[in-house]
């Protein structure tokens, strides 16, 4: 999912196109023909690089993302739930342990592997995606997430199914043929509390209310002055995303806004409307310098989520350790 | 004793369903507070790959929870997720070294857990569940059969899993070593009303719906001996109480407070 937040190390190579101009020249012309790259071949460093920020980015923001609905895994409320959010939240880390053999085999001419990846996370050197730092108060989250998070990953994934490096376009098709039945699950959850007590209504009120401006930020800011910085024109340029920002986000509202108003919920933007004229949702903007604390590790729940991976990290070091240790058999 | 072919069949003789409905929460009960455990791992085992493998393992789990209580439902006991998730815990019938917590703090909040006694829990259960389903093929009651045999296809892929952990584990550094070793240690001290068979053992081991407690924990002893490279001195004890008697730790109250937390708070919503 998960499209691209500036890195922390703004390490990127510049004009990688002067390292050899007949190779660079000929690279481009293959991914504007439509072919995919491959690990072994060619590329230029911007390109590797622009990649294994995205893709490590996407990885590392799966496996994030299963720790706020795993908040809700034990607490789902009957048997058909539980079973329901296990198969989810174990498809999301399937999707972070596929994308970063992904960015592991973009590495590896760096002479890195999985631990730095989790190390520059441990650090803070590696964001994960802003809506995974958020705190989920209620089931209606859990069920929220499946719906709205779940189906924003579905249209920012969808927008790179063509995407120019050969291993990512396969893994996302496999990602996002599984995104389809996590959108299900979580409108399930949803239509179940929508159509319920008042309690229930309230609750899946109230979460979306909580949860808007996160939504609306998780398609990143519309333009590089909005933050100081977007690599989106990295992206489009070397063919591995089609839209800008703002496109994705207004794909968005024009499938769930609908929805959501069809529920009979509301979302806590009095200004939004769809402008005829313009062809588009005018919606009020989030606070950008908000996201750019929470990407910075300085969201509500972000060093509590760090910290669960760093126990955890901590924990099984006696476990790599045995693992790397021959087996006496006896 | 001839073969109890339905759930109408077997209400019709009191004392039969009184002792099948004990074999039945047991199997119920010991795979909803395994998977509950195992569900609180999720995200914080060893590596990526493990966490996948274990929580495909813990859903299978609690998908077999699932075929069990939906047995006890067709007797009457109940609706399945009301026996999931209502009763309290000196109404479940768990072995109680499958309820003891995964280590200090909570899933939510500094979760020390200790992989050697996810390892060695685990294994040692999968184990026994093996042995208790093979026996279960040879039940009096025709849908514990056809249950047993559904969840034994599943079943070795997680006994592997464990074993294969176990086997890596047990001999590998020093530290690891004794780390899976006081594990068993503490397991041998705990495990053994798990091979008990509860106050209807009589009925059960009369009507054929299981063999006895003897020859569940002989065929364990021996399946677990072929893997094991340490095994524990003396006989296993019950140290936390007798599960099958409905004797719990307060380690199950915690974890029935979180499980039912949402269905609790409000239990004719639909959710
Ligand atoms: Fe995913
Ligand atoms: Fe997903």
């Amino acid at each position: 999912m998960y499209n691209y937040i500036e890195h922390g190390k703004g390490a990127t190579a510049v004009s990688t196109h002067q390292e050899d101009p007949e190779k660079y020249a000929e690279f481009m012309e293959r991914i504007e023909a439509g072919e995919k790259i491959e690990a072994d071949d060619w590329m230029p460093d911007e390109y590797r690089q622009t990649l294994i920020k995205l893709i490590s980015m996407h990885g590392i923001s799966e496996i994030m993302g299963a720790l706020p609905e795993k908040e809700w895994v034990p607490k789902a409320p009957s048997l058909k739930r539980k079973l329901g959010i296990m198969a989810k939240v174990q498809d999301e880390m399937g999707h972070g342990q596929l994308l970063l053999r992904v960015a592991e085999d973009l590495m590896a001419p760096y002479g890195k592997d999985r631990e730095d990846i989790m190390q520059d996370l441990l650090r803070g050197d590696l964001k994960f995606h802003n809506v995974f730092h958020m705190a989920t108060k209620s089931w209606a989250d859990a069920g929220l997430i499946g719906w709205l998070v779940d189906g924003a990953a579905i249209i920012t994934q969808t927008n790179m199914l063509d995407a120019s490096y050969g291993p990512y376009q396969r893994a996302l098709q496999r990602i996002c043929a599984e995104e389809v039945f996590h959108a299900q699950h979580g409108e399930a959850i949803i239509m179940a509390l929508a159509e319920g007590t008042e309690e229930q209504k309230a609750m899946l009120q109230d979460a979306l209310n909580r949860w808007w401006p996160a939504l609306l930020m998780f398609f990143g800011p519309p333009t590089a002055e909005t933050t100081g910085s977007s690599k989106q024109e990295a992206t489009i340029k070397y063919r591995i995303r089609k839209s800008t920002n703002e496109g994705l986000r207004q794909a968005y509202l024009d499938k769930y806004l609908p929805r959501i108003f069809s529920l009979g919920l509301t979302v806590p933007d009095e200004t939004i409307h769809y402008d005829e004229e313009k062809k588009k949702w005018i919606y009020q903007q989030p606070d950008w310098n908000e996201f750019k604390q929470i990407i910075s590790n300085n969201g509500p729940r972000s060093q509590a989520r760090l910290r669960l991976r760093k126990i955890a990290h901590e924990n099984s070091a006696w476990v790599r350790e045995a693992l790397a240790t021959p087996v006496v058999t006896a | 004793m001839s073969l109890v072919e339905t759930a109408e069949q077997a209400k019709q003789d009191a004392a039969y369903k009184e002792a099948l409905v004990e074999v039945l929460y047991q199997l119920a009960d010991d795979d909803f507070i395994i998977s509950y455990r195992g569900s609180e791992w999720l995200g914080l085992a060893p590596h990526i790959e493990e966490d996948v493998a274990f929580s495909s393992i813990t859903q299978n789990t609690m998908g077999h929870a699932m075929l069990f209580y939906q047995l006890l439902e067709e007797l009457g006991e109940g609706d399945a997720d009301a026996l999931a998730h209502e009763r309290i815990s000196n109404e479940r019938r768990n072995g109680t070294y499958f309820e003891i917590k995964n280590g200090s703090g909570t899933y939510l909040e500094e979760p020390q857990y200790d992989w050697a006694l996810a390892v060695v829990r685990n294994y040692l259960y999968e184990a026994f569940k093996k042995v208790k389903l093979e026996e279960a093929l040879k039940s009096s009651y025709a849908p514990l059969r056809n249950t047993a045999d559904k969840v034994l296809m599943e079943q070795p892929y997680h006994l592997g899993h464990w074993k294969t952990w176990i086997t890596q584990l047990q001999d590998s550094s020093q530290e690891a070593k004794e780390r899976i070793q006081s594990r068993l240690d503490e397991a041998w001290k705990q495990i053994g009303d798990a091979f008990e068979l509860g106050p209807k053992a009589d009925d059960i081991l009369a009507k054929e719906i299981l063999s006895s407690s003897e020859t569940l924990k002989q065929r364990w002893l021996d399946s677990v001996k072929e893997t094991l490279t340490y095994v524990p001195n003396g006989d296993l004890a019950s140290e936390l109480g007798n599960g099958r008697a409905k004797e719990h730790t307060d380690q199950l109250d915690q974890a029935l407070a979180t499980l039912s937390e949402v269905y609790n708070s409000d239990r004719e919503a639909v959710w």
